[in-house]
């Protein structure tokens, strides 16, 4: 019996420093993973992630979809964005990369009394567009805006 | 120590500005070290606001957010003394969960 507690006693130690060396230093907690649409997130064409994230709905474009981007991004690894929705009513904005392997980068869903603002930074494999679509009542808009990359930002 | 930062502040019009810093790899899995083995994916997936109990915007995404993401959200209604808190999950199980008071 001793034996078998000093065996999980060693698992267990082992497993902690593990994690703790692996987060360096960072105090993290473990929890079960929640459902999260592995499909979405699939290495894909944008033309099919977008077939998977909107089905055949019809996407419009739109200039109440403001889009702060740089120009000409020197580093792909972290390209600021900031977006603002003016459409009312806007429940979700997801936000797309047109040629990174993996197209879709975020999607973010609103509650009433949230501003359908938000600002992040992105990754950017190569020189395209990133697109915006924003859910708002029935309808779906996009705004997009092609972003120079001088150098790429998913490789090694 | 918390891998969250949270930086809050009042803006005009009733409108508050939530900013928050993570401490994340957002390991992509295409990367290689040194050796040339892969580096395994580590990415956040969900990352949940909360203005007291309830939540401002929820999320999903991938390893396209850049190393350290960094966003900033705001909302309307937000009073001296509420509680806002930032969560995240990722690909590994991994949480984190940090809170702050609007001033």
């Amino acid at each position: 019996m001793i034996e078998t507690r000093r065996k999980f006693l060693k698992k267990f130690i082992s497993t902690t420093v593990y994690f703790s060396t692996l987060t360096s230093g960072v105090f993290y907690s473990i929890s079960a993973k929640a459902a999260w649409p592995s499909a979405y997130f699939r290495e894909n064409s944008y033309r099919k992630t977008l077939k998977e994230l909107f089905g055949d709905q019809k996407l419009i474009e739109t200039s109440d979809i403001q889009l702060k981007l740089p120009k000409i991004a020197e580093n792909g690894a972290v390209v600021p964005v900031i977006i603002t929705s003016k459409l009312e009513n806007t429940e979700t904005i997801t936000i797309l990369a047109d040629k990174n392997p993996v197209p879709l980068i975020a999607q973010f869903n609103f509650a009433d009394t949230a501003i359908a603002y938000v600002s992040a930074r992105i990754k950017m494999a190569e020189t395209s567009n990133v697109v915006v679509i924003a859910k708002a009542g029935d309808n779906y808009y996009f705004k997009k805006r092609k972003v120079k990359v001088t150098i790429g930002g998913c490789g090694g | 120590m918390s891998s969250i930062k949270i930086r809050i502040k009042q803006l005009k019009n009733d409108i508050t500005q939530v900013r928050a810093l993570i401490a994340h790899p957002m390991e992509t899995g295409y990367k290689k070290d040194e050796k040339g083995n892969k580096i395994p994916a580590h990415y956040i997936q969900e990352l949940t606001v909360k203005h007291n109990d309830k939540v401002i915007t929820n999320s999903i995404m991938g390893s396209g957010i850049s190393r350290n993401p960094y966003f900033a959200f705001k909302f309307k209604g937000g009073k001296s003394g509420d509680k806002i808190t930032i969560s995240w999950v990722d690909n590994l199980g991994f949480t984190a969960s940090e809170k702050k008071h609007i001033k």
